[in-house]
């Protein structure tokens, strides 16, 4: 049996009709085409799905569509309004944060649910956050080096003026 | 894997989702599922239904009271983690479910739905055995209260029945003097523990420990209280000798599980060492994990 699903991603007020199976993940990527999310472990290991549910980081796949009802759902393709990079993005690039790609969704959701809330948060949180992400490529240095300078951009203007 | 097929049910009271479980018989409880859909992701469980809990008001508060904490089933990691109050009111809780999963995790899991899940390894059976928590708990027959050494069964298991949801757990008040320790062991940050020891006592007039309760999670079926090692400990000053004479009836009293994580004996040795460190942590003998 499905169910009609309401919720906001991205800005937009969307509806599905879902099984209550259907993870918020595949149901972003099968029933919306936003395909920025990937989806690995289906398991609540790899943190690749990650995605911002009312202004909070959670797995994808441990999250079930029928639950998002409701909802504001924030995916990678959500961060920027057009085609700019945003500033943790542009730092990703610039300390080379990604190599493949894959899981770069998953820690770029996860580190701006972090630093919109916490854009103070040490290098020990920063760490402490980020470890809920798998990453095969990098060595993860890079990845907390990008996050730690991202933090300025979340920070109130005048702060990040007077640097 | 994709999960199995099931019905789904968000009912908006506590009787109707009680209704729902009485009536279908392999129907379960989600809350945050963040133990619940890994295991239909590996097809270890097929419920009929999944009651959700997520429209049933009042389940998410922390109240702090003169008799101790009300945590209400659907508290989550995150709030226990940022709530102030804790430090004071009870800090092993908040210090305990700091090492629960990771940040994504924290953000749904629940108080609730991990005491129903009763992993043996999980940080959140174990504080309820070792601070003597009682758990509230309303089925078809009406509110009852569960001592948490009574909840967990085995692995995975409770006594439970289908009908009966988890709304409450009760801490009792946490003294200002009390010392306490919790340490853990697991491969990475946030994986299950292999072992770990929860400590506290209270210090009398004369420095010596009394009430002593000690507990290890991650080593056998359920979490398990060492009483052997709380007699030992109630009634001393916390010395070497004690410490010594402390790690080794810890490692003597368990009986560990064996798994792919690590065997008996080394849980068995593990229980000894951690229970040695938590007391000299609890005790300020050692400030950092080594």
């Amino acid at each position: 049996m499905k169910f009609a699903v309401q919720f906001e991603l991205n800005g937009d007020a969307v509806e599905v009709n879902v099984e209550p199976r259907m993870t918020l993940g595949d149901c972003i990527r099968h029933e919306l085409g936003k395909t920025g999310t990937h989806i690995a472990c289906e398991h609540g290991v790899c943190g690749a799905c990650t995605v911002i549910v009312d202004n909070e980081a959670v797995r994808s796949c441990l999250t079930l569509a029928v639950q998002a009802q409701g909802s504001k759902v924030v995916t990678v393709e959500g961060l920027s309004d057009d085609d700019e990079l945003t500033p943790l993005q542009k730092a990703f690039r610039k300390h080379h944060a990604l190599q493949c790609g894959f899981c770069t969704p998953g820690m770029i959701t996860t580190a701006h649910a972090l630093l919109s809330a916490e854009p103070d948060a040490n290098e020990e949180r920063v760490r402490d956050v980020m470890s809920g992400n798998i990453c095969r490529c990098t060595g993860y240095l890079s990845i907390i080096a990008a996050v730690m300078e991202a933090r300025a951009a979340y920070r109130p203007q005048e702060e990040v003026s007077a640097e | 894997m994709k999960l199995p097929n099931f019905d789904y049910r968000a009912p908006a009271s506590l009787d109707e989702a009680v209704g729902l479980l009485a009536a279908n018989n392999d129907a379960r409880i989600i809350s945050g599922g963040q133990s619940l859909v890994p295991m239909l992701a590996f097809r270890l469980a097929y419920p009929s239904m999944l009651v959700d809990l997520r429209n049933i008001a009042n389940l998410e508060r922390i109240q702090i009271t003169d008799d101790g904490l009300r945590v209400g089933a659907r508290v989550r990691w995150c709030q226990i983690e940022c709530d102030a109050r804790l430090s004071d009111s009870h800090p092993l809780f908040q210090y305990m479910i700091s090492h629960v999963a990771h940040y994504q995790i924290r953000n749904r899991g629940t108080v609730g739905g991990s005491l129903a899940h009763a992993d043996p390894a999980a940080e959140m059976p174990g504080l309820a055995v070792v601070c003597d928590c009682n758990i509230i708990v309303v089925g078809s027959d009406g509110t009852r209260n569960i001592a948490a050494g009574d909840l967990f069964a085995g692995p995975l298991n409770t006594t439970l029945e289908q009908s009966e949801v988890i709304t409450e757990v009760h801490f009792p008040a946490w003294p200002a003097q009390r010392r306490w320790a919790f340490i853990e062991i697991a491969r990475r940050k946030g994986d299950f523990a292999m072992a770990g020891v929860a400590i506290y006592y209270d210090p009398d007039a004369h420095g010596k420990a009394s009430n002593a309760h000690v507990g290890v999670i991650g080593v056998t079926a359920t979490p398990q209280r060492l009483n052997e090692v709380e007699a030992a400990i109630n009634g001393r000053t916390i010395s070497e000798e004690l410490i010594a004479e402390v790690k080794a009836i810890a490692s003597g009293t368990v009986e560990p599980m064996s798994d792919i994580h690590a065997g008996a004996d080394y849980r068995k040795s593990l229980v000894g060492t951690l229970s040695a460190r938590a007391m000299r942590r609890a005790a300020g003998l050692e400030r950092e994990a080594p």
